[in-house]
Parts: C-alpha cells; sequence; structure tokens
C-alpha cells in the first residue's frame, strides 16, 4: 500500500500504435505513445493500480501508479579512458 | 463538456490555441502568399534592445563574460600554416542563470506571460530551453510545465534530458516525460488548453529578441579588449534562433563580422526513430533540426517562425560528434573550463575555421553552457558503450553515426566540414516552390524568398530559371 500525499510517478498511454501520427517512422509506430509524470498521491493505492496524482503545476493527471518516490540516478558514466589521455601536451 | 482529445481533432484546433496561449495574431502579417512583414513583427513585440537588457537584468540574465581561449589558439595554430591561427574568443553562457544561453530566450517572454496575467508557462523542450523556462517562470512567479520527449520504448532515458528534467524540477517545474515521437507537439497542445498557460515557444518574436542581446554584448565587448571587431562569429545551429537573434543583435551594433552556423553531423539518423533516439550523443546543435529549419524555417509550433537563419548566414560547418567531444576534453585541459559537449559544437567549427584564418583576425564562440551529470561528454560516451556503439580513437571521418563515435587522436584531425551554401539556399527554394507555385508568386513574395535566402532578386530569377530546366 502507498499512502495518498506520497511523490509518486504514473505512466499513461496517450496514443496506441494505431493512433500514432502519420508522418512517424515504422519502428516508432510499432510502439505506443507514452507519457510519465510525477505527482503526489492523492488517495492510498496499491502499485500498479489506477491511480491520480497532483502535480508540481497543480494539475490532477491519471494514470498507473509505477514508481513510488521517484529519483534521480543519471551520473558521469563509467570511465571513457580514451578521454584521458587527450591534452596533456603528448599530441598537440 | 470533454473535448475530443484524438491526434487529429486537437491538430485541427492549433490554431485556435496558439492565438489563446500566446496573445498574438500572425494573420496581420501576411503581404503574399508565401510573404510575411517580418520586421514588423518583430517591431510590433515592442521591445527595443534597450528594453530587453533591462528586462534581462532583472532575471540574472546577460552581461556574461568573454574570455580569449590563448592555449587553445596556440594549440590551433601548431596546426595550421605560419601566419594563420584566428585569435578564438568564447563568451562564457553558462554564467546566465540557468546555465546557457536558452536564458535570454526565455527571459522575455517570461516576461511577457507575467505582463498579460498567464499564470504559468508551457514549453516544449528536451534541452536546456525547459530549464531556461523554469528558471525564468520561478523568478516571475509563474508555474511552469516541461514537455519533453525523454525516453524510448523500453523505457532508457537519453542521459542529458534526464539531467534537464532534474533540472526543471530543481526549478519547481512539472516535468511531463514523453516517448519518441513528433505528437509531443499534439500533447504539448493539449497542456496549453487544459492550463490555459502561455506558451512559451521557442519561435516566437520574444524568443529571438532575447537573443539580440547576445550580439550586441558579444561585439561591445570584443571592441573593448581588441580595439577593433570580430572577423568571424560562430554559432550552434539547431532551430535558427541562436543564430538569428546574435546576427540581429551583431547588426544592431553595427557589426558586419562573418556569422558562420556550426552543427553535429548526425546524418543517417531518424529523428523520429524509437531505435536511433539513444544512439544519438547530441541531443541538439545537430543537422536533424539545424538544416531542416534552415533551409524551411516555417516548420515550428507557430504560425510564422521568428528564426530565419538563412537570412543571416555566411557560412556553415559540420562537425562530427568525436571531433566535438576531444575539443569538450581540450577545454578543459587547456583552458581550465569544464563546459558541457552540445555547447561546444561551436567551439569546434571554431576551431576548423580559426585554421583558415589569418594569426591577427578575431573568432568568437557565442556560447557555453552548463555541465553536470548526464550532460557531460563522458556520460554521453559511456551511454553509447551501453547502448552498442563503438568508441576509440583514430580518424573521426570513419565514424558512422548510430555504430561508432572515433575521437580524434590529435587536434590536426578535428576539420569539420563546410556545408555548399548554395545547395542549401536552392532547398530552401525547392521547399517554398512546394509550398505555392511560383507562377503564384508577387513581387512582395520574390523580395520576401530573396531575403530569406540572403540574396538579391538577379539571384533568385536566375536560380527559379535553374529549378524550371531541371524539372
Amino acid at each position: 500500500m502507498v499512502k495518498a500525499g506520497t511523490w509518486v510517478e504514473i505512466e499513461k498511454v496517450l496514443l496506441t500504435p494505431e493512433q500514432r501520427a502519420p508522418q512517424v517512422p515504422e519502428d516508432t509506430k510499432k510502439v505506443p505513445y507514452v507519457m510519465r509524470v510525477s505527482g503526489f498521491l492523492q488517495k492510498d493505492a496499491e502499485l500498479n493500480s489506477e491511480v491520480t496524482v497532483k502535480t508540481l503545476s497543480g494539475r490532477i493527471v491519471d494514470g498507473t501508479l509505477v514508481l513510488v518516490r521517484p529519483h534521480y540516478e543519471h551520473s558521469f558514466g563509467d570511465t571513457v579512458e580514451e578521454l584521458l589521455t587527450i591534452g596533456l601536451g603528448g599530441e598537440i | 463538456m470533454s473535448r475530443d482529445t484524438s491526434y487529429q481533432a486537437v491538430m485541427a484546433r492549433k490554431n485556435e490555441i496558439m492565438k489563446m496561449s500566446m496573445g498574438l495574431d500572425y494573420d496581420v502579417y501576411k503581404t503574399g502568399e508565401l510573404a510575411f512583414d517580418y520586421e514588423k513583427m518583430m517591431d510590433d513585440c515592442g521591445f527595443t534592445l534597450e528594453d530587453v537588457i533591462r528586462i534581462q537584468a532583472e532575471t540574472k540574465v546577460g552581461n556574461t563574460p568573454i574570455y580569449e581561449l590563448k592555449n587553445l589558439t596556440n594549440a590551433v595554430r601548431k596546426t595550421c600554416k605560419p601566419g594563420k591561427g584566428a585569435r578564438i574568443f568564447v563568451k562564457d553562457e553558462a554564467a546566465n542563470a540557468s546555465g546557457s544561453f536558452k536564458a535570454r530566450r526565455a527571459s522575455i517572454s517570461a516576461y511577457v506571460a507575467q505582463q498579460k496575467g498567464y499564470k504559468g508557462m508551457v514549453a516544449a523542450s528536451s534541452g536546456n530551453y525547459g530549464a531556461a523556462v523554469a528558471s525564468q517562470a520561478a523568478q516571475r512567479g509563474l508555474r511552469c510545465i516541461v514537455v519533453q520527449e525523454i525516453y524510448d520504448s523500453n523505457k532508457i532515458g537519453q542521459p542529458e534530458i534526464v539531467e534537464k528534467a532534474r533540472k526543471c524540477e530543481a526549478f519547481g517545474a512539472e516535468v511531463i516525460r514523453l516517448t519518441v515521437g513528433p505528437e509531443l507537439f499534439y500533447y504539448n497542445l493539449m497542456v496549453l488548453e487544459e492550463t490555459g498557460y502561455f506558451n512559451a515557444s521557442l519561435y516566437t518574436p520574444f524568443g529571438i529578441k532575447g537573443v539580440e542581446s547576445l550580439g550586441y554584448e558579444l561585439v561591445h565587448q570584443i571592441r573593448e579588449k581588441t580595439g577593433k571587431d570580430p572577423d568571424a562569429v560562430m554559432i550552434t545551429q539547431a532551430g535558427g534562433g541562436n543564430l538569428t537573434g546574435t546576427a540581429r543583435g551583431m547588426l544592431a551594433a553595427n557589426c558586419n563580422a562573418k556569422v558562420v552556423a556550426c552543427s553535429v553531423d548526425l546524418s543517417g539518423l531518424h529523428m523520429a526513430s524509437d531505435h536511433d533516439f539513444n544512439r544519438k550523443s547530441f541531443t541538439t546543435g545537430h543537422t536533424g533540426f539545424g538544416v531542416p529549419f534552415a533551409v524551411w524555417p516555417d516548420r515550428a509550433d507557430v504560425p510564422r517562425n521568428a528564426a530565419r537563419s538563412l537570412r543571416y548566414m555566411d557560412d556553415y560547418i559540420l562537425v562530427r560528434q568525436g571531433e566535438v567531444f576531444y575539443v569538450t576534453e581540450l577545454l578543459s585541459k587547456l583552458e581550465g573550463m569544464e563546459r558541457g559537449p552540445a555547447g561546444n559544437t561551436s567551439l569546434t567549427g571554431a576551431v576548423t575555421l580559426a585554421r583558415e584564418m589569418d594569426e591577427d583576425q578575431i573568432i568568437v564562440v557565442q556560447e557555453t553552457e552548463y555541465t553536470g551529470a548526464g550532460k557531460h561528454h563522458n556520460s554521453q560516451l559511456s551511454f553509447a558503450r551501453q547502448m552498442g556503439i563503438e568508441v576509440r580513437r583514430g580518424d573521426p571521418t570513419e565514424g558512422v553515426n548510430g555504430k561508432s563515435i572515433v575521437i580524434p587522436e590529435h587536434l590536426i584531425q578535428v576539420t569539420g566540414h563546410k556545408q555548399d551554401m548554395q545547395k542549401l539556399r536552392m532547398s530552401y527554394l525547392k521547399n517554398a516552390c512546394k509550398h505555392v507555385d511560383p507562377s503564384k508568386w508577387t513581387d512582395v513574395d520574390k523580395a520576401f524568398v530573396a531575403a530569406d535566402c540572403k540574396r538579391d532578386l538577379p539571384w533568385l530569377e536566375e536560380s527559379l530559371s535553374k529549378l524550371k530546366a531541371e524539372n
């Protein structure tokens, strides 16, 4: 059970593959057009259930509850050794 | 009554939504079948350059430092003929409130939105612009929604865009995260309709006016530092607003330096392909936007685009992904400045052009952008590897977009390649002919098309005859 008021992420299919814009390329046309947004959960709910959230702009949006307290994990990545020797004098 | 939210129905309401969300009527500027009064549209937004500078100063935008990159210039001189190798300067636009020149672009829109009584702003942007709108909206007490294209269908986010989402949220904005596809525009319209917020499109006169201060400032700073005008200004080209605004600001300062566009060459990759999306190591400043917007600007989310880059462009250089990563690393190691790779596209172009210029000449790179987790060349290369792209040192011309990135072994291998301007202008002309048959063009249309190509009427007549002969 996820408590009302928790910061969560929801997901919603906006367009099924059949409903997609006519100009999209073949590979994109095979997959649905999906939206995700974070907000405060409006009522207690189970993960993967249909819920509504209140976003940071105050909108009420519905969708499937997919993440609890979403956070960022992006980083500087694994060390790319090819960069380390650039600019040290040898090659210039 | 709830409105029809199908793709077709929302797109059909486009003009109505646009008018409501900007308070701008583009119809009044129409002067021909193709032509519109561009200068009147720019003037009517009611801001002089002095107004722009004053408004921007209110929200921590503008007056950014300009630095001479002496070590990089010296390194370049070792790779060219004696007497060659122009002095390279960079305008450190990362010093704007949100970390990029896009703060200039967002600042006037935020001011207008506040003046007109809108409660919030909506921006469709996966890049620095979203963060800029969020930062400006925050300072003006407006709500902000940023609509991003960020994930492929496997829910893998491009690291640079993930970082931008974080930054937007840091400024209090709601971030709507979408999968790959041009339907972003459709959802953006729905959000505008639902909220009644101001449409902070990149391509309004406000967006372009805001960049004029950049061109104006850089000319004055170079005059102050060197006692002369720059000879060339290198500008990263995507949608064309950076180039258009900067060039207009340079003209306002009576500077006729060469205006040179630069984009990362991403040929071979489809911009709306779910597969290709995470096989690009640049999310902007690349040919996927730069070329189409140069040769037909009226493909934007507004009826008439205020960013008309071909009107001001003298040359257009393409650089490879590996070349930009190499120069980004050099900027850190030689100049002690760590900046985002996308913003260093024009720096890479400047390295290649400086070699052809005399050593007493001056070339200005007119932007930098902030860097950080995700938005860093190491993040991009590491991510590229995860996506199965080969990363190695070698001859950058061997790189194949979507398959490999080859980082130069030596500065001499950073060469870029020039685009044929005549070809680009002919491409514009073909697009114009496709929209309205040239037999229907009035004199006003002809003058408009010629001006949009930075050419005169005899060139237009000759080029039209050539096209006719080809068909």
